[in-house]
């Protein structure tokens, strides 16, 4: 019965020949996405902060780093590491590090976060900055130790800003990802492109096409659940400011700017 | 070192002149696609703002699926399945030959979609930071509709869209490089060729990504030429 509903949108006799690949290449792009922006996460709010330093090197690496990653192209990035460092095998095998770079998996995963890194940290700037100076201040005021106060105090802040970029860039990364299927992989671009490629079925591409937006739709909403679940706290999710500025500060400001 | 050079000279077994060549045709592609996608958004940024329900719909959906779809896959749908397209329309005319569609044509359209969805958002965003008193004041001008949108409001909302803008072109640059997988012999196509006839990897493909650096840098100067243009009439406060 489900099945005869089914033949009606789709070509049940392909589906029965590539409906299980479909879903391990659902599988393998779902991991490849999770994988790298996790990691890309990590080394990204390292760079955001690297970039808000007062080390001048290090604000300038990572600024050369995240100008280097966002200015060129994914597909370029992850040929040169692919190809690029794939073919230095002496000096790899040297390192113990082949194993690495042999595997086109590995590459793709190295290029994803390192390109996720770059997009990230400047995520992770923007949310830090908007941060108000008053909250350091206050921390400082109360005597907590600069790692505690940016832990406590300055990252939840941070995250809440940096909250609906992060889920922008998830899912910039999921339709980046088939460019994974460039270099061997059998994400589910890939897997689209082998089944294409032994049938000429052009309905393969179709089916792709709804498992990509039905993946990007998922994130999306599970992005407003978490967005409302995690700024519960707030006015109709409004930033953290005062609750009612007080009579002080209301007159400062008529006195400072008389035109207003 | 030496060696390096005379691999990227534009002399006798240098690669030089043919990245040249693969740098304008990745420029010519993606100045072509620009006009194509933006007046497409801003035709459906329109159609966002319409107040039939309808025709929002319509837009609403252009926009999910264009931007859901990685740019592979629409370029891959776009290239094949307009062949296809095309072949059953000569076959029901009589005609049983074989027709290639041309890779830069799907890549224009293909491209150009994609910029459409994400320039239309851009657009909306613009449209809503026009006061409706600047409507209402051109219409007591006895401005007509198509003179208060030349003269009134597309000045002030070019101030606004300009830097969304330069963000889509700058992906539209990067996205550009994909159109090396159907065999469009830009930057990207060039340099495989080249590291094919070399086995250089690590020489061409960084010079590739620092093509495509050197291309965003260029259009960053452009764009802050003609944001500083666009605000002239503008004082801050």
């Amino acid at each position: 019965m489900f099945r005869d509903l089914l033949g009606l949108v789709l070509d049940l006799d392909l589906l029965d020949r590539y409906g299980w690949r479909f879903l391990d290449g659902v599988v393998v792009t779902a991991q490849l996405v999770a994988i790298s922006f996790t990691l890309g996460g990590i080394l990204g709010l390292g760079l955001g902060l690297a970039r808000l330093s007062n080390n001048r090197a290090l604000r300038w690496f990572a600024g050369a780093y995240i100008y280097f990653f966002r200015g060129s192209p994914l597909l370029a990035q992850l040929f040169l590491l692919y190809y690029g460092l794939g073919s230095l095998r002496p000096f790899w095998t040297d390192l113990g590090l082949w194993w690495f770079f042999r595997e086109a998996w590995y590459c793709a995963l190295l290029a994803f976060t390192l390109n996720t890194a770059a997009y990230q940290a400047e995520i992770f700037r923007g949310g830090i900055q908007a941060v108000p100076r008053g909250q350091r201040e206050a921390a400082a005021a109360l005597g907590m130790h600069d790692a505690i106060t940016f832990v406590k105090v300055i990252l939840p802040q941070a995250m809440i800003v940096a909250l609906r970029p992060l889920g922008n860039e998830l899912i910039l990364m999921v339709k980046a990802s088939a460019i994974a299927s460039l270099v061997t992989i059998y994400d589910l671009m890939g897997v689209t492109k082998l089944a294409f490629s032994r049938s000429y079925n052009f309905e393969l591409y179709l089916w792709a096409a709804v498992l990509y937006l039905l993946i990007v739709e998922c994130i999306r909403r599970l992005w407003v659940l978490l967005e409302r679940r995690l700024t519960r706290h707030l006015k109709s999710g409004d930033l953290v400011r005062p609750a009612h500025t007080g009579w002080l500060s209301r007159m400062t400001k008529s006195v400072l700017k008389p035109n207003t | 070192m030496q060696d390096i050079f005379s691999l990227l000279s534009f002399s006798d077994g240098g690669w030089g002149s043919a990245l040249a060549a693969g740098t304008l045709v990745t420029l010519s592609l993606a100045l072509t696609t620009l006009p194509v996608g933006i007046c497409l958004g801003l035709a459906v940024a329109l159609m966002a703002r319409s107040r039939s329900p309808r025709v929002r719909a319509v837009a609403t959906v252009f926009t999910t699926i264009f931007r859901g779809l990685p740019e592979l896959l629409t370029l891959l749908i776009v290239y094949y399945g307009g062949q296809i397209l095309i072949q059953r329309i000569m076959a029901s005319m009589g005609y049983g030959g074989s027709i290639q569609i041309n890779a830069f044509l799907a890549g224009v359209i293909a491209f150009g979609l994609v910029l459409a969805a994400f320039s239309s958002e851009v657009w909306v965003g613009a449209l809503n930071t026009i006061a409706k008193g600047q409507y209402e004041a051109a219409s007591a001008l006895g401005l007509n509709k198509w003179l208060s949108f030349r003269l009134v409001v597309f000045p002030q909302l070019m101030r606004a869209a300009l830097p969304g803008l330069s963000n889509n072109w700058l992906t539209l640059l990067k996205d550009t490089s994909l159109i090396s997988t159907i065999s469009l012999v830009d930057i990207m196509r060039q340099t495989n060729l080249a590291v094919g006839a070399t086995k250089q990897p690590m020489v061409f493909y960084l010079t590739a990504c620092f093509l495509y650096l050197l291309l965003s840098a260029g259009s960053g100067l452009v764009f802050s030429f003609l944001e500083r243009r666009a605000n002239r009439g503008h004082v801050r406060g």
